[in-house]
């Protein structure tokens, strides 16, 4: 029997209302914190060895201890943009359950020191935004939020603003271009100001933590990767949805065990283990433990935890195409390699696609990709980059099957031979 | 060595198909273009518009009051823009030049500042369209369950209706119920093909969309009992 935490009587009615969330033991851990000096605070919080749940994986108790000493504002910011795709965890976690954001985020700005803090919800997520201005309204007439400033700002749809910088910027009401780093959020983060940023269930996690104590937390999971992380499936699975898994189960028992498999006759092909920016693994990987370093060992990510699963009945093409043209679609166009790069790189899949290209184009189109990857403000190229490159890597064969395919099906039938001059093929 | 002749041209798919943005009306950008608008004309003998004057410009005292009410809750008045055009939006279905003026003249801000904003986020419209929003996802959890197919039938069984502004979409975050919609804000999924003509007649209608498959109404599927396949 796993531990669960976040996810645990999640569908209980009313769970919305702060009276609910009261009465099962919420806004206790709150005032508590608050009677802690700040340093203790934040040791707890490197102690229980919660990383951030975003997609980086950064140490959140390190993160909080970087925010400088002074008395001037600092900013609490909470990144719930999640537009990774095959992302839906923070979604369904604020709209069920939105006070243990909140308490969360009043223990997180006081260990910063932050005075006021912002939910950055993407505009998309109108119903959850509903839900969390409802029990905003509500903490604040129970008056649990002491002097902490807190709001909900909507974004307007753009993916570039779960990325931290563009978040500011856009939260300051530019359009979202990331910025350059240093200086990191920490120093100069919202209008300049020491910010601490942090996903919804990092924030969410922390009263569990305090209601636990750290170093029971820090025994749930593996070594390096503690606690539970709330896990989206989807794709070619038959039970799709948000799981919550101890970090270090295997990837086959969240894959099969939890979600089903692939339907009835199909396997699966890949699988994207942190959301669609994330390297794809095979079949093969399957037994690897789901945490973070077993991951990255993997040379892929844990990311946002969002696995996509691809059955034996799509195609490779067709999904890196899809997968690139999102990037493209959503590149904010600053930084050069990642804004050439996307297109070039969904230009390339459409000849192969519509049959005009030859093996040499997935070379060149490998050669593109390494160079988008680390020469950008942010990762938004390196999110297309990493997964286009790994696709063509582990499924070469396909690719050229594939345009083989395309070239023997216009031989001329009378002939049948060797026809090999692509009309218009570098055009 | 034969040259194969090609009976047809290789198909140019517009930008974005089953993706991206799609510019209404199908202007001139159309397949080219990455950001609807970019090659619009200037009309280079026109002033810059300064901040327009409060005093001159008419503003409705709702929306004023609004996006005052947002101005409020941050340090710099800019951070507003993003809910001040939405507010534009809701009141005029799009983001008209003379609402956004009337935003620019409370935020004391230039039109084109918000303009600027406005052209970078996807649900904020520069150009007239329908009041009813469907935005299909069509990223790659959902393709992989047929959003594509569902995208075409929705925009065939909308088909030249003005009221409507269906858009497919990037990832809206509800892969669990893939393929889906976000209908006037509202999530509805998993959606089969069959389902779409009684959807866009709820809407239509000025019903609720789908009511048994909205997203607000399905229980978790972590929780104990569900374990049974869903389809």
């Amino acid at each position: 029997m796993s531990v669960k935490l976040l996810l645990e009587g999640i569908d209980e009615p009313d769970l919305r209302t702060i009276a609910v969330y009261r009465r099962r033991g919420g806004y206790e851990q709150a005032p508590l914190a608050l009677q802690t000096p700040r340093d203790v605070l934040v040791d707890e919080l490197k102690k229980s060895g919660l990383r951030g749940r975003g997609g980086a994986g950064f140490s959140m108790g390190t993160k909080a201890s970087f925010l400088p000493q002074g008395d001037m504002d600092k900013y609490l910011v909470c990144n719930a943009d999640e537009s990774e795709p095959g992302t839906f965890k923070d979604r369904e976690l604020m709209f069920k359950n939105p006070h243990a954001l909140i308490e969360g985020m009043i223990i997180a700005a006081y260990a910063a020191g932050a005075n006021r803090s912002f939910i950055y919800i993407r505009g998309e997520y109108s119903e959850v935004a509903d839900v969390l201005d409802a029990a905003l309204l509500e903490a604040r007439d129970a008056g649990v939020l002491g002097d902490l400033e807190l709001h909900v700002h909507r974004g307007a749809g753009a993916y570039i603003c779960g990325e931290e910088t563009g978040l500011l910027d856009s939260l300051e009401g530019k359009r979202g271009n990331p910025r350059l780093k240093p200086p990191f959020p920490a120093n100069q983060g919202l209008y300049q100001g020491p910010t601490l940023i942090n996903n919804v269930e990092t924030l969410m996690t922390v009263p569990y933590i305090l209601r636990m104590g750290a170093e029971e937390y820090a025994k749930i999971g593996v070594a390096n990767s503690s606690g539970t992380k709330v896990v989206s499936v989807s794709g070619n699975v038959q039970r799709p949805g948000n799981y919550e898994i101890e970090l270090g189960v295997s990837s086959r028992e969240i894959i099969y065990g939890l979600a089903g498999g692939p339907p009835e006759g199909r396997s699966v092909k890949f699988w994207f283990p942190g959301g669609s920016s994330s390297p794809v693994l095979t079949a093969d990987d399957l037994d690897i433990p789901y945490d973070f370093d077993s991951l990255a060992k993997a040379k892929t990510m844990l990311g946002s935890g969002a696995i996509i699963v691809v059955d034996d009945s799509n195609s490779v093409v067709d999904v890196c195409l899809k997968l690139a043209n999102f990037y493209r679609h959503e590149s904010c166009g600053k930084c050069t390699p990642c804004r050439e790069g996307t297109n070039w790189t969904v230009k390339m899949l459409e000849r192969i696609r519509d049959g005009l290209a030859t093996p040499m184009d997935l070379d060149i189109m490998a050669s593109v990709q390494e160079q988008i990857i680390g020469h950008c403000l942010c990762v938004l190229g390196d999110a297309m980059a990493m997964p286009v490159g790994s696709m063509i890597d582990k499924f070469r064969d396909e690719f050229e099957q594939y345009m083989e395919d395309i070239r023997l099906s216009r031989l001329e039938p009378a002939t049948g031979e060797s026809a090999t001059v692509f009309e218009g093929a570098h055009a | 060595m034969t040259l194969i002749p090609r009976d047809k041209p290789i198909p140019r798919t517009p930008v974005g198909a089953g993706g991206g943005h799609v510019a209404a009306g199908g202007g001139p950008h159309v397949g080219y273009s990455r950001v609807p608008g970019w090659d619009d004309a200037t009309d280079l003998t026109k002033d810059p518009a300064g901040v327009p004057d409060l005093a001159t410009t008419p503003v409705p005292d709702d929306l004023r009051a609004e996006i005052e009410a947002h101005i409020a809750k941050y340090p710099d008045v800019r951070s507003a823009a993003i809910p001040a055009l939405a507010a534009v939006q809701r009141r005029y279905g799009w983001c008209t030049p003379e609402g956004v003026e009337q935003a620019a003249a409370v935020m004391r801000l230039t039109p084109a500042y918000l303009m600027a904003v406005a052209t970078f986020y996807d649900m904020l419209e520069t150009r007239p369209v329908g009041r009813n929003t469907v935005y299909v996802c069509t990223n790659i959890s959902c393709s992989l369950l047929g959003a594509d197919a569902l995208l075409e039938r929705v925009r065939g069984e909308v088909g030249e209706d003005p009221e409507f502004n269906v858009r497919g979409f990037e990832c809206l975050g509800a892969c669990d119920i893939a393929p889906m919609a976000s209908v006037n804000g509202t999530y509805v999924g998993p959606i089969a093909l069959d389902e779409v003509a009684e959807l866009v007649g709820q809407v239509r209608a000025g019903d609720e969309p789908l009511p048994a498959k909205q997203l607000r109404k399905r229980p978790s599927t972590d929780s104990a009992g569900s374990q049974e396949p869903r389809r």
